[in-house]
């Protein structure tokens, strides 16, 4: 095939970067050179809009041990314990075809995290639909979660939280998260530099088809009418092969054969081999005769870009290949030694004994396009004036059960029964809590983790959006009884050729980095996914943070659930009653304006630190934040957990209950602790200047506030637990 | 008492299960499916996972490797052979239990905490135990038991049926039952009740800040019978 500007634009290239390609090349690529420079210069690998902005995230720390630019971020954890994680979208392949594209997507992650010579040990996934009543919803969500399970069970790994949101947003264009948690020892990491001439490049794992091919590059284009023609461009998952690829690597990564390793992502075999060299500033020779193909008469082209799933680059020590091989032979995996690293600083590709390719790394790399491009800021919206009328006809209770069976405050268990969030048996907060926990093996440590995003609030206000969610998931840590310590986002936009939404995107990170830094909780690792986007509709801005912290004994360890009759429930930070973007306005009044919450990021941490406090000191009996839906909701789903009722106190002074029930100001825990230690617990409060309000006392079995609320728990469960199976089913 | 774990490609619970018998006071050994013969053991156990994937019938494959042949055996000998989850697929397809394990009646992979009650008493897995209903983890796709009206007759009459699935009164109705198994049947014994196969995982109960620790009973009191 002659190579030619039209050919270069079906790439998914602009014809300027066509022209520079040729320029820099001083002649005109072949078909394999053109579809390498496609592969590298795409949105989804070479990061070209959104690297300017990302140079600013706060990334550096003193438990910082990897950041953001290996196959996953790491942070020490003590005692020679390190996690290794990230978080990285599956978007565009899931709205095709969502079982393979989630599946794969879990794959993914989980190879990013074990690549580095990680066990993983934890699953989450952050998952968002159309609106219920869109037509494709329920066989997204279906095969979603068919796939996120379908993987991650067969592996072994347990997934531990995540997120359910629907909007109309997402009509077209579905976002599919996945983040893992891997274990290491700090002084065993393993990287993707390759250093040294002359080492032998391996390739192992399953043999190279033809699927997948332009995945990143369809990853890097919006939707049209003829969406369902790219479904050859998916990837097939094989956990099985997986299952057998971690162990191998593990085994073998048990001495020092390996120099570099690198999983065969987005860009399969074309990004590994040209990162691997490019980190080590070194050039790399290939056969690709020697590649082993699943299909016959695979052409170059077809090898270097193909996104077969389960496949690892790794970069061997000399003499080390038959040791290498007995492993990968034991667990019935293919091996090849299919070519060399150089010091030519080119990426070299022969084929039948003629070479096909011959690029200079860093035209693919360094030189990779970069762009500033235009965005427009987003002013604050103005307050929205809720009148007293507003209310007038509403009844706290009917508002409270219309709110727990909205689809994105109800119960999602019909999610997590499916997938295996107990194997490995270190599991000790599983999913509906505020974050997931697991155990490091044989230690009195545990992990938790988190994943959290407001699209709403980013999309009222990006900039207040960006550092809300850092919160959040702050909060979720710190309610279990975490120490936070680090975070990984996964940047979900439209269209960043449209100056609107290129301005979320940079407000969004300017939010995330302003609270990341203030609350020293550094973003290691993450990934970006624009071109969200069908027949000009974008989705509304969707920064998704997964926060991990640590708590040094697993025994103190929180949870949300009630635990006794007589105790006392304190709101821990101050209440104004926002409910402007509240679920509230937005489903109860139908007002959809206004600005996000406030984000105070003083009283994050004090707050939050005060509270840790509290926990620490043993005061504290059960923990959950307040988010979504306000006081209410936050205290219902604790009566429903604990089987439990609450006894809500009659407000003080003039203020609206609706305002103060609903309201989702931020930087606020609910906490519940026995009366004896009242006390003790105002003295910290106090001692801090952390504002505080009694709300109430558990009791046995009802929610009851005045006159107003006398709601059984048992029926509130219905109303709460029902609505997604029953969505599910019907 | 010394017990082994065998470990086919695929196998995930495999660590899990060792960690509990060593919990308990096995000196217990994992044997890669393709290294020959059995070390001499009091237990062997079959563990979860998806061995070869699963992508034939669940257990098939593992069903005809090498090693089972040993197993079987060891079992036919009388020693004691455990199959959790997969495990238990495994052992049906190697015909050393009966029946076959289908697909969940609601298509869909289940991992929840159930209530298995203790149907026998004349067996070396649950005799001693002091409690009538165990609260243990199932996490499977196909856990759906069933066999021919003959074949269950024969469990019946020969009290092979261990445990089933009920709630936590202890009743064994249709509610209570997770995947639409026939007569709600968690785990099956061969006649000799040197063989148990079961859905439920006990691995995964063993101390009070997982899921529960009923599981411990369990092992505790398989060991306390070998130390007999």
């Amino acid at each position: 095939m002659t190579v030619n500007e039209k050919v270069a634009v079906d790439h998914g290239l602009k014809k300027d970067e066509y022209k520079k390609i040729c320029d820099l090349l001083k002649r005109v690529p072949n078909i394999t050179e053109l579809g390498i420079f496609s592969a590298m210069w795409n949105e989804h690998c070479s990061y070209k809009s959104s690297r300017k902005h990302l140079k600013n995230l706060h990334t550096k720390g003193k438990k910082v041990i990897q950041g953001p630019g290996e196959n996953a971020g790491v942070i020490d954890i003590g005692d020679d314990d390190a996690i290794v994680f990230k978080i990285e979208s599956h978007n565009h392949p899931s709205f095709i075809e969502p079982y393979q594209g989630a599946a794969t997507g879990v794959g993914g992650i989980m190879r990013d995290v074990f690549t580095m010579g990680a066990r993983p040990i934890a699953n989450l996934n952050s998952i968002h639909f159309g609106s219920p009543q869109h037509k494709k919803t329920k066989n997204l969500l279906r095969g979603v979660v068919k796939g996120i399970g379908g993987y991650g069970n067969c592996i072994g790994v347990p997934t531990i939280a995540g997120q359910t949101t629907f909007d109309e947003s997402y009509n077209g264009n579905i976002l599919v998260n996945a983040m893992t948690l891997g274990l290491v020892n700090k002084n065993k990491i393993f990287y993707s530099k390759a250093a040294g001439i002359n080492k032998p490049v391996i390739y192992v794992g399953s043999k190279t088809g033809r699927d997948g091919i332009h995945g990143a590059s369809m990853a890097s284009a919006v939707f049209d009418d003829k969406i369902e023609e790219k479904k050859p461009t998916v990837q097939v998952g094989d956990p099985f092969t997986e299952k057998l690829l971690l162990e191998a690597c593990l085994e073998l990564m048990a001495d020092d054969s390996i120099i570099a390793i690198q999983d065969m992502g987005a860009a399969g075999l074309t990004s590994s081999s040209v990162e691997m060299a490019s980190k080590g500033k070194l050039g790399i020779e290939l056969n690709l005769n020697k590649v082993p193909c699943r299909e016959e008469k695979m052409t170059p082209y077809e090898i270097m870009l193909s996104e077969s799933q389960e496949r690892m680059l790794i970069v061997l020590e000399n003499g080390k290949e038959e040791k290498a091989k007995k492993i990968f032979d034991k667990w019935d995996l293919d091996f090849a030694v299919i070519g060399k690293t150089t010091n030519s600083k080119n990426i070299e590709l022969y084929f039948d004994e003629k070479k096909v390719a011959s690029i200079p790394i860093d035209f693919l790399a360094e030189n990779a396009p970069v762009y500033d491009r235009k965005w427009k800021k987003i002013k604050l919206p103005q307050s929205i004036k809720f009148k007293k009328q507003d209310f007038k006809t509403l009844k706290i209770e009917d508002c409270l059960k219309k709110l727990l069976s909205n689809a994105n405050i109800c119960d999602k268990q019909w999610i997590w029964d499916q997938y295996d969030h107990t194997v490995m048996g270190d599991t000790i907060q599983k999913p509906g809590g505020d974050s997931g926990v697991v155990r490091i093996h044989g230690t009195s440590k545990a992990v938790a983790a988190s994943v959290d995003s407001s699209a709403l609030y980013c999309f009222a206000h990006p900039l207040s959006g960006g550092k809300q969610i850092v919160c959040e998931s702050w909060r979720n840590l710190i309610s279990v009884g975490a120490d936070p310590i680090a975070i990984t986002n996964c940047l979900n936009f439209g269209n960043p050729e449209k100056e609107k939404n290129m301005g979320e995107f940079v407000e969004c990170v300017h939010g995330i980095t302003e609270a990341s830094k203030y609350l020293d909780f550094p973003v290691v690792s993450g990934n970006v996914s624009f071109y969200n986007e069908t027949k000009d509709k974008g989705i509304k801005p969707t920064p998704t943070i997964g926060g991990v912290g640590l708590i040094k004994n697993y025994q103190n360890m929180i949870s949300m659930d009630l635990k006794n009759t007589g105790n006392i429930i304190l709101v821990i930070g101050k209440t104004i009653g926002h409910l402007d973007q509240s679920i509230f306005a937005r489903n109860i009044l139908s007002e959809k304006k206004g600005p996000p919450p406030e984000v105070n990021l003083f009283n994050e941490k004090n707050n939050g630190f005060t509270t840790l406090k509290l926990i620490n000191e043993k005061l504290v009996e059960s923990c959950h934040d307040v988010s979504l839906g306000g006081i209410i909701v936050a205290i219902s789903k604790m009566c429903l957990k604990g089987k439990r009722g609450i006894k809500i106190n009659q407000l003080k002074g003039l203020v609206n209950k609706f305002e103060y029930f609903f309201g989702e100001d931020q930087a606020r825990y609910l906490v519940e602790i026995q009366k004896e230690n009242l006390t003790k617990v105002d003295k910290i409060l106090k001692e801090n200047s952390v504002h505080y309000d009694e709300l109430g006392t558990v009791i046995d079995e009802n929610i009851e506030f005045s006159d107003e609320i006398k709601l059984s728990i048992d029926d509130l469960e219905k109303t709460y637990k029902n609505w997604l199976r029953k969505y599910m089913i019907n | 008492m010394k017990s082994s774990v065998i470990i086919f490609p695929g196998s995930n619970c495999d660590r899990d299960m060792d960690v509990a018998l060593k919990k308990f006071g096995f000196k217990n050994k994992m044997v890669w499916h393709n290294d020959g013969d059995l070390p001499q053991s009091d237990l062997i156990v079959l563990p979860g996972g998806f061995s070869y994937g699963d992508y034939l019938r669940c257990g098939s494959i593992a069903g005809k490797s090498k090693i089972i042949n040993s197993v079987i055996d060891f079992a036919e000998s009388g020693g004691l052979v455990l199959g959790v989850c997969n495990g238990f697929q495994i052992l049906t397809e190697t015909g050393l239990l009966p029946g076959v394990l289908q697909q969940n009646k609601n298509i869909e992979f289940i991992c929840k905490n159930v209530f298995i009650k203790i149907n026998d008493r004349e067996n070396k897995y649950f005799n001693n135990i002091d409690k009538e209903i165990l609260e243990l983890h199932i996490a499977h796709n196909e856990g759906n038991y069933f066999c021919s009206n003959d074949e269950l007759k024969k469990l019946e009459d020969n009290n092979q049926i261990a445990v089933s699935y009920c709630d936590n009164k202890g009743n064994c109705d249709y509610q209570a039952n997770p995947n639409g198994a026939i007569k709600n049947i968690a785990g099956i014994f061969n006649k000799n009740k040197n063989i148990l196969g079961m859905m439920p995982h006990p691995e995964r109960m063993i101390d009070k800040y997982l899921s529960g620790d009923d599981g411990s009973l369990f092992f505790k009191n398989i060991l306390n019978n070998l130390k007999r």
